[in-house]
């Protein structure tokens, strides 16, 4: 007990004594999944050896709906102990206000990233974060299983629904009685309006509400992307597929029970671990289309780092921001936790390349990524997400038909918005 | 009393206070932190979070004044469409919000009924002699004593449907012949719910009922054992009569828990229409819509809401609250 009251005491006099001597001590909030807390200790550790201020990370919930809401407090209130939020991509325009404007710092630097990304994260001529990572589903596959049944991988969702069916029943008729065709995120929650989105666009119905803001979603083409997900759950997809969030999804996929999963790059690196039993097994390609429509759509995800109006240390955190954001430390989040970079040129890096085979191939992926209707929105995109996906799920629940349920919905938006 | 005068006389008679005054101020000052800390914390936020639901509060104003005074709106407004139609709004004629309410009562009811009766079963058995007693009562607590928002978790595992201990136990058994999606079927999402919150709330009950069992005096049983009395006649004529008054109590409280239960439900079935309630409404509301003037109108109906039932509660019972009569 003494011993440890003296150790106490004497890490108290040399933490109160070495933020006496040595400069800033910037605070970076995130949310945590998996290596999050680790893996950004080392991203950090370079600019801290170089600047020699600390910076101390604030872990948050997983998820990020709650971790806005949080945010979205402390900034309203002008909470001065948080130099610096990691945000989501959607969050830009309802945060834009509480951020610094980082286009003149950044301005040249930007130059390097996607655009479309930078794009995302400008409201009004205003550059509010700067781009950490990004990310983007993929249609993930059984290599095994389509050889072993004679199937290719599908590139429309009938397709799809087709082959994890057939699949399905031959792997069962074997014995293999756990086995699903496929897996995805049904449960009433942001990432359904991801999954949801992904079917409506990728089939020509449009992405909910258009960039000019006219609202969209009520149409045909759109209604049947929903029907055909409809079918989905206790035929191909487990029942309890309309609860499964990304790492339900992930258990099912991983413990070598479902034929064909959509999940974003995270799964891949895990795919793959030692205690993985599909490790080897699978491969990932862009998601499919449906009805004909001809190019696939995948929900547009990623971090930003945004730099407080209201924190203390302000300068220190935009050149925290600008170091977060640039080759090097983005090229060391790409290796250590297979993060999508968002500069271009990293895709063609050789130690990504070898490290994370994956990355370069998901350049395709992202290619064809489309952004949830935030920017057109604005604050009031958590409330029209909602209502979707509440739309959504009562369609993939069977309890409402979609024409009806979609009809609903345009009034609810039209009600909402204007 | 008519002795203090007397024994109170000084040579400040005409100022100073007789005993009774005294002990009134005594007991007032006794009291003042008290009050001075309920006000702060519950009359204050209370009466904050009433004016909220009269004003266009969103999470951007609530801290700046910039809200407007906008009188019932949240509560209900007419609206009309660009193509003429009418549109009511506002959390009065919201099905979502009724649908809240109808679930947060249905939810109510039945758990607190079910955990009344399982609760009762349980503290009969604890109040009998045998050995380890003790432990089985420590035993019996470790549930309530678990954080909801662990147990909550833990029941998601065990509730999964494909990993679940419990879809894996009824299929041995032959219960069922195919894995139920507990949390993700809108018709097992209730009875999962109701579960997890009997099983964790129930010793909660237990305890409060034996608290009473242990007051009823030992001698009413034993001149009912020498007169012969079956013990299930002893059960409804001593026992049942004597247990009410903490019965009634432990209900009370359990269903002011219930009718605001949050976090289990916002953590084993988000977002489903079959369970949500008032408090999850209105925290999406105010959490992750920042409408304050829509989430404060319900938080203030959730309180209206819950006054309402308890007062009915007290009268129907003629709960004694005030312990004069015992």
């Amino acid at each position: 007990m003494t011993s440890f009251f003296k150790a106490t005491v004497a890490a108290t006099a040399l933490a109160l004594g070495a933020s006496a001597v040595s400069a800033a001590e910037i605070t970076y909030v995130s949310g945590a999944v998996g290596n999050a807390v680790e893996d950004f200790k080392k991203i950090v550790a370079p600019w801290e050896a170089k600047t020699g201020h600390t910076v101390t990370l604030v872990p948050m919930p997983a998820s990020t709906t709650d971790q806005f809401g949080q945010y979205r407090l402390w900034l309203a209130a002008g909470n001065g102990d948080i130099d610096l939020y990691q945000t989501d991509v959607i969050w830009a325009p309802q945060l834009a206000d509480h951020f610094v404007d980082l286009s003149a710092t950044a301005g040249e630097l930007m130059k390097s990233h996607f655009p479309s990304i930078v794009e995302s994260q400008t409201v009004d001529g205003k550059l509010v974060a700067l781009p950490l990572f990004t990310d983007a589903p993929a249609l993930y596959y059984r290599k095994d299983l389509l050889e072993k049944h004679g199937a290719s991988v599908p590139t429309t969702w009938e397709e799809l629904t087709a082959t994890a069916k057939a699949v399905q029943d031959a792997e069962r008729a074997a014995g293999n009685n756990d086995i699903w065709g496929f897996v995805w995120q049904g449960n009433a929650y942001e990432g359904l309006t991801c999954d949801a989105l992904e079917w409506v666009k990728s089939s020509g119905g449009g992405q909910i509400v258009e960039p000019d803001g006219s609202i969209s979603i009520n149409n045909a083409k759109a209604a049947a992307a929903l029907e055909l997900a409809a079918t989905w759950p206790g035929s191909i997809s487990p029942e309890g597929v309309l609860a499964y969030q990304e790492e339900e999804a992930r258990g099912v996929w991983q413990t070598g029970n479902a034929v064909f999963m959509r999940n974003w790059p995270y799964a891949y690196g895990l795919g793959n671990g030692s205690d993985s039993s599909v490790a080897g097994k699978f491969g990932v390609t862009t998601l499919p289309t449906g009805q004909g429509h001809d190019t696939s759509a995948a929900t547009l995800g990623g971090w930003n780092v945004a730099v407080s109006k209201y924190g203390d240390n302000q300068e220190a955190a935009i050149d925290l921001a600008m170091y977060l954001a640039d080759a090097e430390a983005q090229k060391t989040r790409s290796i250590i936790a297979s993060n999508l970079p968002t500069i271009v040129s990293l895709y063609e890096d050789a130690d990504i390349a070898r490290e994370q085979p994956i990355i370069p191939q998901w350049k395709d992926v992202f290619l064809q990524a489309v952004p949830r209707p935030s920017a057109p929105t604005r604050e009031k995109y958590n409330e029209v997400s909602t209502l979707f996906f509440s739309a959504v799920h009562s369609v993939i629940s069977g309890n409402a038909k979609a024409a009806d349920a979609l009809a609903g919905l345009e009034d609810d938006l039209d009600d909402l918005l204007n | 009393m008519s002795s203090d005068k007397s024994t109170n006389a000084s040579p400040t008679a005409g100022k100073t206070l007789n005993l009774e005054q005294q002990r009134v101020r005594a007991a007032y000052m006794f009291l003042a932190p008290m009050l001075i800390m309920l006000l702060i914390v519950a009359a204050w936020p209370l009466f904050r979070s009433i004016s909220f639901s009269f004003t266009d509060a969103t999470a951007n104003t609530i801290f700046n004044g910039q809200s407007e005074w906008i009188g019932f709106d949240n509560y209900v407004e007419k609206k009309i469409r660009s193509n003429g139609t009418i549109r009511w709004k506002g959390v009065l004629v919201d099905g979502d919000w009724w649908n809240a309410v109808w679930n947060t009562v249905r939810f109510s009811i039945v758990s607190v009924a079910l955990e009344t009766i399982l609760g009762l079963l349980v503290a009969l058995v604890l109040n009998a002699e045998f050995k380890g007693r003790g432990l089985v009562r420590a035993a019996v607590l470790i549930p309530w004593a678990i954080p909801t928002i662990v147990s909550a978790r833990m029941w998601g595992w065990m509730l999964n449907d494909q990993f679940g201990i419990i879809n894996e136990i009824m299929l041995t058994f032959h219960l069922i012949d195919k894995p139920i999606a507990w949390t993700a079927s809108s018709d097992t999402a209730m009875i999962a719910v109701l579960m997890v919150d009997v099983w964790k709330t129930t010793p909660f009950m237990a305890l409060l009922i034996l608290a009473g069992l242990q007051m009823i005096p030992r001698d009413m049983y034993e001149s009912a054992r020498i007169d012969g009395i079956h013990p299930l006649r002893v059960f409804w004529r001593v026992t049942l009569p004597l247990l009410r008054p903490a019965i009634l109590v432990a209900v009370i409280f359990r269903a002011l828990d219930a009718l605001r239960i949050f976090d289990l439900i916002y953590l084993l079935t988000p977002q489903s229409d079959s369970t949500i309630t008032m408090s999850v409404l209105s925290y999406r509301e105010l959490q992750q819509f920042g409408d304050y003037g829509e989430g404060s109108a319900m938080s203030t109906l959730l309180f209206l809401i819950i006054t309402g039932f308890v007062l009915l509660y007290i009268k129907l019972g003629r709960v004694d609250l005030s312990g004069e009569k015992s």
